[in-house]
């Protein structure tokens, strides 16, 4: 015979003021199987917690009833009240009656009787509950940090750091990211290579940092604590165990005309190639795409002039499978393209350039060794026009949101640029100068009053060549919309910043969502910044959305914190509320008949086939069994079943035919 | 091949040769126009600035019209009007209840079932794979087209073109010949209907446009709108003070052009009305 507790709670006046809280208790006193019934000011509170520890012992309580607030707010609360008292924290409840009840309706009788109606439901539901333990799964504590930009650098080495493995994958042939590319960085105008490339050395060295470059994430099977990741490292054709790195191999290929990734397109790079000087690992990959012996079967010169014989064309991908306990995914943003915009003449004319190539013009390890001097000709451009929100809040052509970087880089860009050349004039076309970060307002007043950059508030119509000059078109709406025309030596676009092109791919691997643009969506955009709604998957960086230098470090080493909590412990515990299959005595064993119906309704992949044998281990059935570390307790696989066979724990078909009989029958 | 027809004013008015030339070329390529009986003004500029649902109600009333007719592709070869009967359409097709209510006031059913395709869409449509067998006499010269304003904006009305660097005129042009050049003056304004009140604004904005196609070679400068065209030809004196020089390139239709190349004569196409003298054959 259940005897059961319910507390009603006032929620100081929030249930109260429309609820007749007292009539609701007075009221399910009389429930059948209510062994003590009580409304309190804040159920909540140390006192409130207190009366319902008092009362499970009083009055030798086998289930409780907190009508309250969301489950979601205070569950835990309240479970681990009962629990305390020795209740099974399983055999507590709650009943939603502010967000379900008074927040949403007038004071009125009937809302007083629907308060009454939802305890009611409750109290027959708690009836059939049982006692549940959480399941324990183990963890293996190995990190897998995808992407090798400064946030997979950072949640690497803070990861590391705290004692952990990590497993750091790259696709390009280096670490570093887009900040390696970068000239200085704002608001300090410190070398960005400078703070960088010890941090990529450090990687590299770190006998917890197992790197990967020239490698993808292949699949990824398996849950938090226990994930299993294929991994393809991609064939260098390179021996990197016996390469030293000298260079013969580069200065004697004949490819020379492939556009350089690093330096953004602005100058060339050999088939065989490191991206850049400072590049971790230091050591070549051949690019097959480029490569004359893998386009054209001859060649090999590579080969010939590589004295310790580090050059095998017959390399092969490999695939390789590592188990992980967490995931940080950090791969990065990318550059919108300017296709959508030709009126500002994107690669119609050499000097309209995006703001990456002016930040590898303006890099001391750049082309031009970091004289700003225009594409078409070498010239030091005499006047220079930024376009800021080159495709940012253009809803009409480009994207809907801010890229967030731009202003600041634009002022940096111009900055420098003043620095570099002192007899030029720099002009900066924009909507609003969003300078929010510490130093940063303060960084654009010095480019507009120091350095002389003149900002003009308004858009920019088109861009046209006229004469060897770059006829720049706009308004300067501070100054009633006239029309301004500036001609121009060069034209630098601040472009949109978007979601890696592979994004959409990798998240669908993962099995983590993805919002509109492509960018890896948080759990929670207050609460939860760096998880995801994947157990045991993290983000890091411009991955989810755009984001500077310093916000994706902090961010990184956000996820590193999480990823070092989770490897804290030794098993993890998680709620016992998934699905289970009934088992049963031979020789049916269970009610499941094996159609795996279930298995291809589960999103989560969590339904497993599971083989009863006899002694002479002789398949006698195949039946369908829920891994536990995978399910999320969704029910789809219930509502699939055909022979009522899988039911989730602590939500029962019983369970919610008692909930609707409850009404029906009063 | 039976497609209905609005002419508007201006082309029964001071772009009579557009009209002409575009009933030419089309009676050469087999498209049979039909005018939509009783049509009226579409508003224009004036309608739109003074009150919004005589504005809607006057397009509103040519649509219905064709409708009645039993129509359901029209071609309007100005851009003004297309650009008022476009807007017409897309804003009663977002808003059931004005729909109800412009219905009303014209007192005739409106469903706003009817295409209503420019020229060129036109010429896309139904011309494109005809022309290359019909050409007598490419049009072998550097043409500057000019788009002006209305013929490809606002793009979620029209979804036509693009809208900063469009290229469908370009296209047609080269498709008989023509050698379309590079130029930054595509969608620049003319200057509109300040022809009337300050003619000197329109010296300015068509001088600027004038000029950079000329410096750019082009020998001709293509307009598929009335205004535009009224604006480059008629006020080439506008033009010619403000430039500080006489420049004598002539502003064709682009129906004119094409007509030019599969043979039609001059007069035919309008031709000889042009303020500036046209000297191809």
């Amino acid at each position: 015979m259940s005897r059961i507790g319910v507390f009603v709670c006032h929620c100081g006046e929030n249930i109260s003021s429309t609820v007749d809280v007292e009539k609701v208790a007075q009221t399910a006193a009389g429930f059948d199987g209510v062994a003590y019934s009580v409304d309190y000011k804040y159920m909540c509170s140390d006192p409130g917690q207190s009366l319902i520890k008092q009362a499970i012992k009083d009055h030798n309580l086998t289930g409780v009833v907190v009508s309250a607030c969301s489950p979601r707010m205070h569950e835990p609360t309240f479970r681990k009240a009962c629990a305390e008292a020795g209740l099974n924290g399983y055999m507590c409840e709650m009943t939603n009656l502010r967000e379900h009840c008074s927040w949403v309706h007038e004071r009125t009788e009937e809302t007083t009787e629907k308060a009454i109606d939802l305890v009611r439901m409750l109290v027959e539901k708690v009836k059939n509950d049982k006692p549940l333990e959480p399941i324990k799964v183990p963890i293996f504590k190995t990190a897998l940090v995808i992407g090798g930009g400064i946030a997979g650098i950072q949640t690497s080495l803070d990861i590391a750091n705290c004692g952990h493995k990590v497993i750091l994958v790259e696709k390009e042939p280096s670490i570093g990211g887009h900040m390696s590319q970068l000239s200085e960085t704002f608001p300090t105008l410190d070398c960005s290579q400078c703070i960088l490339t010890p941090r990529m050395v450090e990687v590299a060295q770190h006998p917890n940092i197992t790197l990967y470059t020239y490698s993808e994430l292949e699949s990824l099977e398996g849950y938090i604590g226990n994930f299993k990741a294929k991994i393809r490292k991609k064939a260098k054709s390179v021996d990197h165990s016996v390469c030293t790195g000298c260079g013969d191999c580069w200065t004697k290929c004949p490819s020379k005309k492939i556009p350089s990734e690093f330096n953004a397109g602005l100058d060339n790079r050999t088939a065989i190639y490191v991206p850049f000087p400072q590049a971790v690992p230091n050591k070549p990959v051949i690019d097959k795409d480029h490569c004359t012996y893998y386009q054209k079967g001859k060649c090999r010169l590579c080969e010939k002039n590589c004295k310790p014989g580090a050059i095998h064309f017959d390399l092969e991908d490999e695939i390789i499978e590592v188990e992980v306990g967490g995931i940080v995914v950090t791969t990065g943003f990318d550059v919108k393209g300017t296709d959508f915009f030709p009126e500002y003449g994107y690669g119609k004319y050499k000097d309209v350039i995006t703001g990456l190539q002016f930040e590898r013009l303006a890099s001391a390890s750049g082309p031009t060794l970091g004289e700003i001097k225009r594409p078409s000709d070498g010239k030091v451009p005499e006047k220079i026009v930024f376009i800021a929100c080159a495709g940012s809040r253009d809803p009409a052509k480009g994207i809907d949101y801010c890229s967030k970087i731009c202003c600041m880089y634009t002022a940096k860009h111009a900055m420098l640029y003043q620095h570099k050349v002192h007899t030029g004039k720099s002009y900066v076309f924009y909507m609003d100068i969003r300078a929010g970060g510490k130093n940063y307002e303060e960084f654009v007043r010095r480019a507009i009053e120091e350095d002389k950059v003149n900002y003009v508030r308004g858009r920019v119509s088109t861009v046209y060549e006229k004469n060897g000059k770059l006829i720049v078109k706009g308004a300067d709406t501070l100054m009633n919309g006239q029309p301004v025309e500036i001609e121009a030596d060069m034209v630098v676009l601040a472009t949109a910043g978007v979601a890696n092109c592979g994004s959409e791919e990798l998240a669908q691997k993962l099995h983590v969502s993805y919002d509109r643009y492509k960018f890896f969506a948080e759990a929670h955009p207050k609460l939860k910044p760096v998880e995801t709604n994947t157990a045991g998957i993290f983000l890091a960086g411009a991955c989810q959305a755009p984001k500077d230098i310093p916000e994706t470090v902090g961010m990184a080493s956000g996820a590193a914190a999480k990823v070092a909590a989770l490897f804290s412990q030794d098993e993890l515990k998680r709620e016992p509320l998934i699905a289970v299959v009934n088992r049963q005595m031979p020789p049916t064993f269970s009610s499941c008949v094996g159609c795996f119906l279930c298995e291809t309704a589960c999103p989560y992949r969590a339904i497993e086939r599971e083989e009863i044998k006899d002694r002479a281990g002789n398949v006698i059935k195949t039946i369908a069994k829920v891994n536990d570390g995978l399910c999320q307790g969704c029910g789809t696989c219930v509502a699939f079943c055909r022979t009522k066979s899988i039911d989730i724990q602590g939500f029962t078909n019983e369970q919610m035919y008692s909930e609707v009989m409850a009404l029906l029958n009063d | 091949m039976t497609l209905g027809f609005y002419p508007g004013c201006s082309l029964t008015g001071s772009s009579r040769e557009y009209a002409e030339s575009v009933v030419a070329l089309c009676e050469e390529l087999g498209i049979e126009l039909k005018q939509i009986p009783d049509w009226n003004c579409c508003g224009a500029t004036a309608a739109h600035n003074m009150d919004k649902e005589l504005s809607l109600s006057l397009p509103a009333r040519i649509l219905a019209l064709a409708e009645k007719d039993g129509m359901t592709e029209i071609v309007v070869p100005c851009a003004a009007c297309y650009s008022r009967l476009s807007t017409t359409q897309y804003e009663l097709n977002q808003d059931e209840t004005l729909k109800a209510k412009v219905a009303s006031i014209i007192g005739m059913p409106y469903k706003g079932s009817v295409k209503i395709l420019n020229v060129i869409q036109m010429l896309q449509k139904y011309a494109v794979d005809k022309l290359a067998d019909k050409i007598k006499k490419p049009f072998d010269k550097e043409v500057a087209c000019y788009y002006g304003c209305l013929l490809v904006r606002p793009h979620e009305v029209l979804q036509f073109d693009r809208v900063e660097d469009p290229q469908t005129m370009d296209v047609l042009m080269a498709q008989v010949g023509a050698k379309p050049i590079d130029w930054a003056f595509k969608t620049e304004c003319c200057g509109a209907g300040f022809s009337v009140s300050q003619p000197d604004i329109v010296g300015k904005l068509s001088g600027k446009i004038v000029k950079d196609a000329v410096d750019r070679g082009a020998k001709a400068i293509i307009v598929a709108c009335p205004m535009c065209h009224s604006n480059l030809d008629m006020r080439r004196p506008a033009i010619d003070s403000y430039l500080k020089t006489k420049v004598d390139i002539p502003v064709l239709y682009v129906t004119q052009v094409i007509g030019l190349a599969l043979g039609i004569n001059r007069e035919k196409l309008g031709l000889p009305r042009h303020f500036v003298p046209v000297t191809f054959a």
